[in-house]
Order: structure tokens, then C-alpha cells, then sequence
């Protein structure tokens, strides 16, 4: 039996990867990815507790927030594409118009 | 069960009429080849029905679907609050110039709209951490589509992008601390999350985290200092009534679900204080912590609204700069602090609003949104800029007007909880609001029009609208106790 502590180590290494990834990367779809490992992190973090605990509740969140982030990562590719077809690029540090 | 569902669905008629609205949008879009905004008329008379509907709500207090949703007093003083913000955003929209290059999309328009009143709705009633999150992700989600709704423009395209990557963090770090909130008391629903912890006798520094988490996700919605740097740029690239929309009922839902959200769960009613609550979560201060994002956002939103041209974006500071105006009634989590938040959100909703609407009005006859452009506008257009000028008062929030009044009790809540700092930076800083403000009305006022720029007319609809806006303002500087009793006792239900 691996104790809790291991699984939300885990789920706290890899929202941080996530994190600092979103931060350094420029590439607007290598972010999203980043974002979509943030939010499974989240998702390992519930079910462990859910199982720890032996209450169901935190894996139905669980599917709830894998429709999220399934709909916020349609909504983002069709918006990297509305940038792609503006900038011919999908890279976010060309991506500056409007500041200050 | 099947009894408890219908018996709970009676008390969800505004939500229904909502989502029917969003439907039959859906449906008339693909029915309809007409040149006339149908659709747009469609969510005006869903979102009046929805109204009428909240109205017969009031006065209720009960929970529904299984402790997800509640309508209680405040509940409904807040859907009350984002209706009435829709039925004007969706009148505005009606006549945006901006928006009619893209009339074949007309009805994506009003029916991403509809979702998001939906999920602002939801966001102030729901009292389960999944049910929170739900209703976040909605308005987050239709929000992200609106403001690149005009995608050929570059600056729309550039700030849905930001407001996505922004959105998306924040809310995956808002999940994050629900879920660790969720692992340690082992509760989604926010009174259970209060039974939890009153049963435990210390409080782990992990939950302070969690909860600062939390708290990262609703300031990003809030647009507070320092979660505000998506806020100017994302306004000044929305289409205008996109960028009304988030300025007001967005920010409202957001305060809504943190009052809620922090005075339910984490009260201690046994030991309640003249300074509110917050000392029941020991580890962090977390009155000097509200304080200090209070203040920053004052002195960091009116400082760099300075040195704005674009109106939009001269909004957006100020409108974070009202944020922290906001956000230290929250500071004050008492009776007194939350009924001048509630007052003052009923207050910003019109003065804001107007502006908007004047910005939009000159955007669609001049094509400008540049605040140098509007020299001489006030011999043009002087009907409009008189009102320009009422809301832009109002803002800094100078007398008759009901700007003046919101102030007055926010500040004075302060100075009772014994904020005295804070209060001092408040009218420091609204000194200086003062200088951005009177700017535009210098521009529109002190300056002679070109000898070829004639008269600018406005249709009756316009005028009539921007009347609607402007005597409530008027009309609360004077006489605003109804209000501020209904606010009073909308704050009851939290022991308060």
C-alpha cells in the first residue's frame, strides 16, 4: 500500500512543472499543454484523497473538471488559431500590440 | 428524491429561463435569415423574464438541488445586480457599430452572452466548491469567446489570447487549492467545510495555502492588484460592450462568490467581532493581507490611469482602481462593510456602464477611442458629454451624485473597523482619480472643434438609454436608504 503523501508529492511536482512551464515557454500551444498538466495534477490530487478518504465526491469532480479543461483547450486552439492567421506565428512574444 | 428535484426546479425558474433563452437563440439563428438583430431581441426578453422571475424570489431563504444552490436575500440582490447589467450590455450591443461587420455571427454573440449570465448566476447562488467551479468555468469559458468575438482585429484576437492564458492559469491554481480545501476536510459543501474545521483544533498551514489559492482564482476574476495584469489589455481589445460586461457584472459575480465563499466557510458564529471573521483562519493575517492587495490595487490602478489615451483602457485602470475600493469592504467582513459593497456594486454598475456607453457612442459616430480625439466633442455632442461627464464625476465620486454616496459608506465602514491607513491611501488615491477623470471632460469641454466637424446626432433609442443610466446616479446621491436596508438585510443570512 503506497501512502497518500507519495501521490500528492507527485501531483505537487508536476503542477509546479506546469507552472514554471506556462512561465518560460513560448509557444502558445506548448502553454496549453502545460495548462492541461496543471489540471491533471489537480485531478491526481482529488482522486487520492477520494480514495483516502473512501468518499466518491472528489472523483466526480474529477469529471467535471476533465470536461473543463477539455472545453477551455477547444476554446484555446480556436483562439491560438485566430492569432496564427493574424501573426503567421504562434509564438506569444509576438503577440504584443497592445500594452502599457 | 423525485420530489425533492421538482420541488427544487420551482425555485430555479430564472436559471431555466436563461438557459431556454440560450436554446431558442440557437434555434432562431439557424431558423431566421434576417438583416435584423432577432437574436438580440430574444435575450432581451429572456433576460427581462429571468428578472421578473428573481423578483418574485425575494424575501425567500432555502437550499436547493441537494445544497448546490441557494436563494437567499443576497443571492438574489446579486442576480438582480447581473440581469439588470445584462439587459444593458445586450442594449448596448444592439447598437454597437463594432459589432456589425460580424451581423452573420449575431447569434454566437447573444447566445455566448446567455452562457455567461448563466454562469454569473450560478457563480452567486452556489454553495458547493464543485458547483462553484462549474459556474467559474462557464463564465470563464463564454467570456474567452466574446472578447476575440471581432477575431479579424488584431488587438481582439491578442487579447483573447492573453485572457485565456491568464484565465487558465488561475483558475488551474483556484482547483488546485479546492481540491487540498476538499482533501482536508474531506467536504464540498461550504457549510460542511465550516463543521470541519470548527471541529479541529488546529489549522494546518497547507489550508492558509489552499486557501490563498483560492483566492488567486477569484482576484483574477475581481481584477485586483496583483492578479489585474491581464485586465487593460484584455479591455482595450474586447469589443466595447464586451469590455462593459467584464468591467461590471463579471467583477460583481466574482465579489459575490468571495463574500459568500469566505463568510460561509470560514465564519466562527460564536466569535463574531466588531472586525468580522477573518481571525478564525489563524497562520496568515488576513486582514493586513486584503488590505495590502486593497490598497496596492488603489495606488496601482489610479497611479498608471494617469498616463492613459485609449478611454477603454483609462476604464480598465480605473475600474481596478474600484476593485480595491471594493475589495476593502471585504476587508471589513461585517455587517457594515458588506451592505456598502453591495451598495456601491449597485452604484458602479450604472456609473460604469454609462461610461461605456458614452466610449461606444462616440466609437461608432468618430471612429475613435483615443481620449486626445475627443477635444471639441463637447460643442458636437454636447447632450452626450454632459452625461460623460456626470458618470466621470460620479466615478471620482464627488457630490450629488451616487458615486459620492458609495464612497462615503465604504470609507466610513473603514473607519469604524479602524482601517485608518487604509482609508487615508482611498482619498489620497481618489484625489488623484480625480486628474484622469476631469481629463476626458478638458478634452471635451476646453477645446474648439475644427471648423469642419459639425454636429453629431444621436438617434431617440440612445438618448433615451443613456437617460435610464443617468437618473439612477442622480437619483441615489440623494436617496439611496431603500437599498441600503435591502443590502442590510440581504447580509443577515450570514450571521451577520
Amino acid at each position: 500500500m503506497i501512502e497518500i503523501d507519495w501521490y500528492l508529492a507527485l501531483s505537487a511536482v508536476l503542477f509546479t512543472i506546469g507552472l514554471v512551464g506556462v512561465l518560460i515557454r513560448r509557444n502558445a500551444i506548448v502553454i496549453f499543454m502545460c495548462v492541461e498538466l496543471m489540471l491533471n495534477a489537480v485531478n491526481l490530487t482529488l482522486i487520492s484523497f477520494s480514495s483516502y478518504h473512501g468518499d466518491v465526491t472528489g472523483q466526480i469532480l474529477v469529471f467535471f473538471s476533465l470536461a473543463v479543461a477539455a472545453a477551455e483547450a477547444v476554446i484555446g486552439l480556436a483562439i491560438i488559431l485566430a492569432i496564427f492567421r493574424n501573426n503567421l506565428s504562434v509564438d506569444i512574444t509576438k503577440v504584443n500590440l497592445l500594452r502599457w | 428524491m423525485i420530489e425533492q428535484a421538482l420541488h427544487s426546479i420551482s425555485q430555479f425558474y430564472p436559471e431555466i429561463v436563461i438557459i431556454l433563452t440560450l436554446c431558442v437563440i440557437i434555434v432562431a439563428d439557424l431558423i431566421i435569415k434576417s438583416d435584423k438583430p432577432v437574436t438580440g431581441w430574444i435575450m432581451l426578453g429572456g433576460l427581462v423574464i429571468s428578472g421578473i422571475t428573481i423578483l418574485f424570489q425575494a424575501g425567500q431563504n432555502g437550499s436547493f438541488f441537494y445544497n448546490m444552490v441557494v436563494v437567499d436575500p443576497f443571492a438574489v440582490f446579486f442576480k438582480l445586480l447581473l440581469v439588470l447589467a445584462g439587459i444593458f450590455v445586450v442594449l448596448f450591443s444592439l447598437q454597437s457599430k463594432e459589432l456589425d461587420s460580424y451581423y452573420t455571427r449575431k447569434g454566437e454573440y447573444y447566445m455566448l452572452l446567455s452562457g455567461m449570465m448563466l454562469g454569473m448566476m450560478l457563480m452567486v447562488s452556489s454553495t458547493n466548491l464543485l458547483m462553484i467551479y462549474i459556474a467559474f468555468e462557464v463564465t470563464s469559458i463564454s467570456s474567452y469567446v466574446l472578447v476575440g468575438f471581432t477575431k479579424k482585429e488584431t488587438d481582439s484576437a491578442e487579447a483573447s489570447t492573453k485572457y485565456i492564458i491568464y484565465g487558465a492559469v488561475s483558475s488551474g491554481i483556484m482547483l488546485y487549492g479546492i481540491s487540498i480545501l476538499i482533501g482536508f476536510t474531506g467536504a464540498t459543501d461550504l457549510a460542511a467545510i465550516n463543521d470541519a474545521l470548527q471541529n479541529r483544533a488546529d489549522i494546518p498551514m497547507i489550508l492558509n495555502i489552499s486557501i490563498l489559492m483560492i483566492l488567486v482564482g477569484m482576484g483574477f476574476k475581481i481584477a485586483v492588484v496583483p492578479f489585474h495584469f491581464w485586465a487593460p489589455d484584455v479591455y482595450e481589445g474586447a469589443p466595447i460592450t464586451i469590455t462593459a460586461i467584464l468591467a461590471v457584472a463579471s467583477k460583481t459575480a466574482a465579489l459575490g462568490l468571495l463574500i459568500r465563499f469566505f463568510s460561509v466557510s470560514f465564519i466562527d458564529s460564536n466569535g463574531l467581532t466588531a472586525t468580522g471573521i477573518w481571525q478564525t483562519i489563524e497562520g496568515i493575517h488576513w486582514t493586513t493581507l486584503l488590505g495590502g492587495m486593497a490598497a496596492l490595487a488603489m495606488i496601482v490602478g489610479n497611479l498608471t490611469a494617469l498616463r492613459q489615451d485609449n478611454i477603454k483602457r483609462m476604464l480598465a485602470y480605473s475600474s481596478i482602481a474600484h476593485a480595491g475600493y471594493l475589495l476593502m469592504g471585504v476587508v471589513i467582513l461585517a455587517q457594515e462593510g458588506l451592505a456598502s459593497i453591495m451598495l456601491y456594486l449597485f452604484i458602479y454598475l450604472f456609473m460604469n456602464l454609462g461610461a461605456f456607453y458614452v466610449a461606444m457612442l462616440f466609437s461608432n459616430s468618430i471612429q475613435t477611442e483615443s481620449i486626445e480625439k475627443y477635444k471639441g466633442l463637447g460643442f458636437r455632442a454636447p447632450l452626450e458629454s454632459i452625461a460623460m461627464t456626470i458618470f466621470l464625476v460620479s466615478l471620482t465620486g464627488i457630490p450629488p451624485t451616487g458615486g459620492f454616496v458609495a464612497k462615503l459608506y465604504i470609507f466610513s465602514a473603514a473607519i469604524s473597523g479602524g482601517w485608518i491607513w487604509l482609508v487615508t491611501i482611498a482619498g489620497i488615491t481618489t484625489v488623484i482619480s480625480l486628474f484622469y477623470y476631469i481629463r476626458v471632460v478638458k478634452n471635451m469641454f476646453f477645446y474648439k472643434p475644427e471648423s469642419n466637424e459639425g454636429i453629431i446626432q444621436f438617434d431617440l433609442p440612445s438618448k433615451t438609454i443613456l437617460l435610464i443610466l443617468l437618473v439612477p446616479i442622480l437619483l441615489f446621491g440623494i436617496y439611496f436608504s431603500p437599498i441600503l436596508e435591502f443590502a442590510k438585510n440581504s447580509v443577515q443570512i450570514f450571521g451577520m
